[in-house]
């Protein structure tokens, strides 16, 4: 007997991405856009945004397919399935904006192999109707985009002293390089990893401290 | 050295831009299996494998693409490549070293969505790489990918045992240790002038 699926669409569904389950602060998926393209606001936009659409394709199309799709070859289905619309976003930024395209580099077509993606196609697609599916891959897209946009927002800030090509502290502003540059991008998502984790224990320790008062 | 000379593309994808530090390829094996050293190594070895096969195969299908002119295809085309070559190292290696096929588990089918398997097929075919630049390239990547992983999980092994407040566990000291060691890796950086 086939298990029954759970069609309630609630408001957690949407935002279980955003919060919760984020891509990148919580599950650590897709980190090599994460890291690579965050070094400006600009791209870090460009890469979420090309990212949540091809994420929203992909498993809207899987869902709808999701019970004509062989078990063997899921797998090899969903990245054709993915690679199809990361071969139309590359086209269409190409289109758009070769400076936009040039600065990205490779890193557009990479997001056929973006875990986060094939994880969402594979863990949430695959078993649930359209409409919850495209809820909870918009959520997760915009999660992804939050997270990028938080990540080149410090690091353009910290290493070009500015905020979506607008300097911010005038000419005195000596620019700490090494944020925009690959260690940067590491020791920036640490930092930001370092926070929430600070933050939960804090909220577990104010409830855990609430709870003795009470009892 | 000039530029296009194997042994210099040989170097420049293994230490000067190095796959996993310098151009942030391949980062989930590198964070998700870089526990211990042993199986980091396998993890290195099977990569560089795959890379090897892919790489050559990529050179070979990209004539047939660009003869035919159906360059938009090449992206489902290497990607298809890359995924039956990641099967056919799993069922040697089920076969030949089933001790290791358990112990890289999940992670070895996953070998299908590391971004430097398939970034290194993209990079060698706007570089307009021939065999043996290509051959230069992937071992040279390879290796890169290995030296980092490893020196990750071995750097991790001596973390288990460091006293740290308990916010920055997990993941938040892997990156930051990363970021130091990209930091020493920009050193390299010189070798190329």
């Amino acid at each position: 007997m086939p298990i029954k699926e759970d069609h309630t669409i609630t408001a957690d569904t949407f935002l279980s991405g955003i919060w919760k389950e984020n891509p990148v602060f919580v599950m650590l998926l897709g980190m090599c856009p994460v890291l690579a393209v965050t070094n400006s606001v600009i791209n870090a936009l460009a890469m979420g945004l090309a990212t949540t659409f091809v994420l929203l394709c992909s498993s809207a199309l899987i869902s709808m397919l999701r019970n004509f799709i062989p078990k063997e070859v899921r797998i090899a289905t969903y990245i054709v399935i993915i690679a199809t619309f990361v071969t139309i976003t590359d086209y269409v930024i190409q289109a758009i904006s070769l400076e936009l395209y040039n600065a990205l580099g490779a890193f557009i077509q990479l997001i056929v192999v973006n875990c986060m993606i094939l994880g969402r196609a594979e863990a949430y697609a695959s078993k649930n109707r359209f409409l919850k599916t495209m809820t909870n891959s918009l959520g997760m897209g915009i999660g992804f985009t939050i997270a990028l946009l938080s990540l080149g927002s410090v690091r353009e800030l910290l290493g070009n002293g500015s905020l979506l090509g607008y300097s911010l502290f005038g000419d005195a502003f000596q620019p700490w390089v090494v944020m925009v540059l690959p260690p940067g991008g590491f020791i920036v998502l640490g930092a930001w990893l370092l926070l929430f984790n600070w933050l939960k224990e804090r909220k577990e320790n104010l409830s855990l401290a609430n709870e003795r008062g009470t009892s | 050295m000039s530029p296009d000379s194997v042994s210099f593309i040989f170097l420049n994808a293994f230490l000067i831009n190095n796959f996993v530090l310098a151009m942030f390829l391949g980062l989930c094996p590198f964070l998700g299996v870089s526990g211990k050293i042993n199986t980091a190594w396998s993890m290195g070895l099977a990569t560089t494998l795959v890379m090897l096969i892919s790489s050559l195969s990529a050179l070979f299908i990209n004539e047939l693409l660009v003869y035919f002119q159906i360059e938009f295809l090449r992206l489902i085309c290497y990607i298809a490549v890359i995924a039956s070559a990641v099967q056919l190292v799993e069922m040697s290696m089920k076969k030949f070293s089933p001790g290791l096929f358990k112990a890289l588990g999940i992670f070895l089918p996953l070998i299908t969505t590391n971004c430097a398997i398939l970034g290194l097929a993209l990079f060698q075919t706007s570089k307009e790489y021939d065999l043996a630049q290509s051959l230069a390239y992937s071992t040279g990547a390879g290796a890169g990918f290995i030296l980092a992983i490893v020196l990750m999980a071995g750097l991790r092994e001596k973390l288990e045992l460091a006293d740290l407040p308990n916010t920055s566990k997990g993941a938040a000291i892997s990156l930051m240790l990363a970021g130091i060691l990209s930091l020493i890796f920009m050193g390299f950086a010189g070798l190329g002038s």
